[in-house]
C-alpha cells in the first residue's frame, strides 16, 4: 500500500483580500523507504502541503481532496485517531529549531514528551531512557538530555528536532527546510543521518527545500511546485540536471555547480516574483517570468503531462509546460 | 583601478610610504594585517574570534570569505568596518591605518560600506525608497543634488527608471528589489569597497542570481571592490575572484577561486568541497564525501598546534603520521595576503609539496 498519497489536494486560505489559493490540485505519492523532494520558492505552497498532512493548518484554511496515510484519509479522520497518527504515523521536522523547541524545558524532557503521550503504560523513567537513546541515534551524547535549547548549537538543535520526530517510530517523516539554516558540514551530517533512517528503517521521507541541488542528492524523486501546483516531477537527479520545465531550470541554475566552467561567474536566476495568488495570470502561472513562452501559454493552463526527454530516462517524467510537451528545449 | 569612485574621496591621503611592511595594492585597497579580535568571557577565558588574519580587498575584485558559523568571519567583517575594535594587528585603507575617532570613522565609511543581510530587516518599513537611500547622504552632510545622487545610486543598483521607485515603500517591492534598495543605500556614497555579509542568504532561490549578477556587474563595470562573507561556496563560484577559507579565527587556505574550489589542498577545504551537493566536476579532486564529525570548537579553546588537527581526516586516518609531531605542536604561520598564489596552512600539504619538489631541499617557511 502506498504510504502517503495526495489526491487532488486544494488548500485555500481566506484573508482580508479574499480567497487565497495556496495549493491548487496536487497529486503525489510516497512509498515506504523512498524519498520525495518538494522544491519551490517561498509562497509556492510547499509548506502548506506539509502542514496539511497533519492537519496543522489554521481553521480558516479550506482543504479539499484527499490525503491518504496508509490508505486512511487524514482529512476526514476523527480527532482521537488524528492525535494517534501525529507522531506515530507521521511527524514533521520544521525549519527553525530554535523556535520549535521550548526554551525553558530540558532537551530530554521535550524528546520524551511525545513518547509519554503516545505510549500507554510507559513510565517516565523508561521514556527518559528512550529519549537518551534517541539523542545518541542522531549523534548527540546522551548527557545532552539535561541541556536547555540555548546551550546547543544550531546543528545540535536540528538533531534534537529529528530525534523528536523519531520518538514514536513514525512511518513517515516530513522535513520542511530542515537543513536550510545549517552550515555545509552540519547540513551534510544531518542529511547523512536522514538518509540513513530511510534506508535502515524503511521510513518514507518527504523533504521540502528550495535548494534543488540538495534534493537531487538525497531524494529518489522530486516534484517542483510553482504557485500552488506541481509543474514538474521526475527522478531527482534528472530534474536537476535536465529540467523539463523552465521554472525548474531556473531554480536549478540558482545554485551553481562548482567546478563547472559554464556556471563560473555567471550567476543564474530569474527576474521578478512569483505571482500574487489572489490574481493569478491567465494561462500558465509562470508565463510572466518565462523566457520560452508561446502564445498558447497565455490562453490555456498546461496540465501535468508526460514529456519526451533524453533517451534512457525513467518513465515518470511529467511537466506542465506546453513547450516541453512539444519536446522543445525549455532553456534559452 | 580606482575608476569613478573618485568623486566622494575627500582625503586622497596615502601617497606616503605604506605603513608597516605590508604591501599596498592600491590607494583604495582595504588591508588587514595580523588582525586579532579577542573577547573576554566570564570566568576569565578569552575567545580569540579572529586570531591573526591577513587580507586584502582591492577595487575591482570580489573576495569571498567563507567558513562555518562561529569561525569568526562576521567578527572579521565588523572589525574591517570599524564596528569592532581589533585587539591586535591593523586595518588600513589606502595604507592609512584605521583610526577610531567619530570623524575618522565617518570618513572611512564613505569608502567602505556595509551591505546588510536581510533586506526586510535593513529597511525601515515606514521610509520610502528615497529616504532609505538618501539616509547615508544626510548622515554625511552631503546636500548638493540629493535627488540626483539617489537616482544615480538606484539606477546603478539596477532599479530603473529610478524616479519610479522614489516614493515606493519596502512592502511594495519584491524581495530582489528590496535588496537592490539596500545595495543602492550603500552605493550612494560612492564607496570603493563593499562588505556584504551573506548578501543573498535570506533571498529566494530565483532572486539570488539576480543580486549576485548585480554585484558582479558593479565590479566589472564600475570597478567596485567587495568582500563577500558567506558560508555558501556556490556563491563564491558564482561571483568571486579570490576566496579565503576561514577556520577558527584563521584563514587556512586562500587563492584564486578556480584553484581553491576545484583543487582544494587543505583538509578542511577538501571536506567542505566534498560534501557540496550535485558537483560531479569535483569528484576527481575529492572522490568520496568527507563528513567531518563534530562541530567547530569554541573560540576560547583553540587547540594548540594546528587548530584543525582534532577534526582532521588525514590525522584520523593516520595519513599524517610523518608530520604529526608538527601538527600537534607547531601552529602554522599566518597566510600572506598575496593575491596570486594558492596558499595553504597545513603541515601535511607542505611536506607533500616539498617531497614532490625534491626530497632534499627543505625550505624554511
Amino acid at each position: 500500500m502506498t504510504l502517503l498519497e495526495f489526491k487532488d489536494l486544494h488548500v485555500t486560505y481566506t484573508g482580508s483580500r479574499g480567497r487565497i489559493p495556496a495549493v491548487r490540485g496536487v497529486d503525489l505519492k510516497v512509498e515506504s523507504g523512498r524519498t520525495l523532494g518538494i522544491a519551490g520558492e517561498s509562497g509556492c505552497g510547499k509548506s502548506t502541503l506539509a502542514m496539511a498532512v497533519l492537519r496543522l493548518l489554521p481553521k480558516s484554511a479550506e482543504v479539499t481532496g484527499e490525503i491518504l496515510l496508509n490508505g486512511e484519509d487524514l482529512l476526514t479522520m476523527g480527532w482521537g485517531r488524528l492525535r494517534a497518527v501525529r507522531w506515530t504515523g507521521a511527524s514533521i521536522v520544521f525549519q527553525g529549531a530554535m523556535h520549535s523547541l521550548n526554551a525553558v524545558h530540558r532537551i530530554g524532557r521535550q524528546v520524551a514528551e511525545p513518547i509519554l503521550l503516545h505510549e500507554e503504560g510507559i513510565s517516565p523513567n523508561e521514556a527518559a531512557e528512550r529519549a537518551e537513546a534517541l539523542l545518541e541515534r542522531v549523534g548527540l551524547p546522551s548527557s545532552r538530555a539535561r541541556s536547555y535549547p540555548h546551550e546547543l548549537s544550531g546543528g545540535q538543535r536540528q538533531r534534537v528536532m529529528i530525534a523528536m520526530a523519531l520518538a514514536c517510530d513514525p512511518d513517515l517523516i516530513i522535513a520542511d527546510e530542515a537543513t536550510t539554516a545549517l552550515d555545509v558540514m552540519v547540513q551534510a551530517q544531518v542529511l547523512q543521518l536522514i538518509s540513513g533512517l530511510v534506508t535502515e528503517r524503511g521510513v518514507g521521507l518527504v523533504m521540502i527545500s528550495h535548494d534543488l541541488s540538495v534534493l537531487s542528492e538525497v531524494c529518489d524523486e522530486v516534484a517542483v511546485m510553482y504557485a500552488g501546483s506541481v509543474v514538474e516531477q521526475g527522478p531527482a537527479h534528472e530534474v536537476f540536471a535536465n529540467a523539463r520545465h523552465p521554472y525548474s531550470a531556473a531554480l536549478g541554475a540558482a545554485f551553481p555547480v562548482i567546478g563547472d566552467p559554464a556556471s563560473r561567474k555567471r550567476p543564474g536566476g530569474l527576474a521578478g516574483d512569483p505571482p500574487d495568488p489572489v490574481r493569478l495570470p491567465d494561462g500558465c502561472a509562470f508565463r510572466p517570468r518565462c523566457a520560452v513562452a508561446v502564445e498558447r501559454c497565455g490562453e490555456e493552463v498546461p496540465a501535468l503531462l508526460a514529456v519526451p526527454g533524453a533517451a534512457g530516462e525513467g518513465p515518470a517524467r511529467v511537466s506542465a509546460c506546453f513547450v516541453a510537451q512539444e519536446g522543445e528545449p525549455v532553456v534559452v | 583601478m580606482s575608476s569613478e569612485a573618485r568623486s566622494s574621496n575627500e582625503e586622497p591621503s596615502s601617497g606616503s610610504a605604506p605603513s608597516s611592511a605590508a604591501p599596498v595594492r592600491g590607494e583604495k585597497s582595504l588591508t588587514a594585517r595580523d588582525l586579532r579580535v579577542e573577547f573576554g568571557l566570564p570566568g576569565g577565558r578569552v575567545a580569540r574570534a579572529v586570531d591573526g588574519v591577513d587580507l586584502d580587498v582591492a577595487p575591482g575584485e570580489i573576495v569571498a570569505l567563507a567558513g562555518e558559523s562561529g569561525c569568526g568571519k562576521t567578527t572579521l567583517a565588523r572589525t574591517l568596518l570599524g564596528l569592532e575594535r581589533s585587539t591586535g594587528g591593523t586595518v588600513a585603507f589606502g595604507g592609512e591605518p584605521l583610526r577610531y575617532s567619530t570623524k575618522a570613522l565617518k570618513a572611512y565609511r564613505r569608502q567602505v560600506q556595509l551591505v546588510l543581510q536581510d533586506p526586510s530587516g535593513a529597511l525601515n518599513p515606514r521610509h520610502t525608497v528615497y529616504d532609505a537611500v538618501a539616509e547615508g547622504l544626510r548622515i554625511h552632510g552631503i546636500t548638493d543634488d540629493e535627488p540626483g545622487r539617489v537616482a544615480d545610486a538606484l539606477s546603478r543598483a539596477g532599479l530603473r527608471p529610478p524616479e519610479q521607485f522614489f516614493l515606493a515603500y519596502p512592502h511594495e517591492l519584491s524581495g530582489g528589489q528590496r535588496q537592490r534598495v539596500v545595495i543602492a543605500g550603500a552605493l550612494v556614497l560612492r564607496p570603493s569597497i563593499l562588505i556584504a555579509d551573506e548578501p543573498v542568504a535570506s533571498l529566494d532561490a530565483s532572486v539570488r542570481g539576480e543580486i549576485l549578477a548585480l554585484l558582479l556587474r558593479l565590479k566589472e563595470e564600475q570597478g567596485l571592490g567587495a568582500l563577500v562573507i558567506t558560508h555558501d561556496l556556490g556563491l563564491a563560484w558564482s561571483i568571486a575572484d579570490r576566496i579565503a577559507i576561514m577556520y577558527l579565527g584563521r584563514i587556512v587556505e586562500q587563492g584564486p577561486v578556480e584553484q581553491v574550489l576545484t583543487a582544494p589542498r587543505h583538509p578542511y577545504t577538501r571536506a567542505l568541497v566534498s560534501v557540496l551537493p550535485g558537483a560531479p566536476a569535483l569528484k576527481e579532486a575529492v572522490p568520496e564525501p568527507i563528513v567531518l564529525a563534530g562541530e567547530l570548537p569554541d573560540a576560547s579553546r583553540i587547540p594548540g598546534g594546528c587548530r584543525f588537527r582534532p577534526r582532521c581526516q588525514e590525522v584520523a586516518a593516520g595519513r599524517a603520521a610523518e608530520v604529526l609531531h608538527r601538527c600537534e605542536s607547531e601552529d602554522l604561520e599566518i597566510l600572506g595576503p598575496e593575491s596570486a598564489p594558492h596558499l595553504v596552512a597545513c603541515h601535511l600539504d607542505r611536506a607533500r609539496r616539498e617531497d614532490a619538489r625534491d626530497g632534499g631541499a627543505r625550505m624554511a617557511v
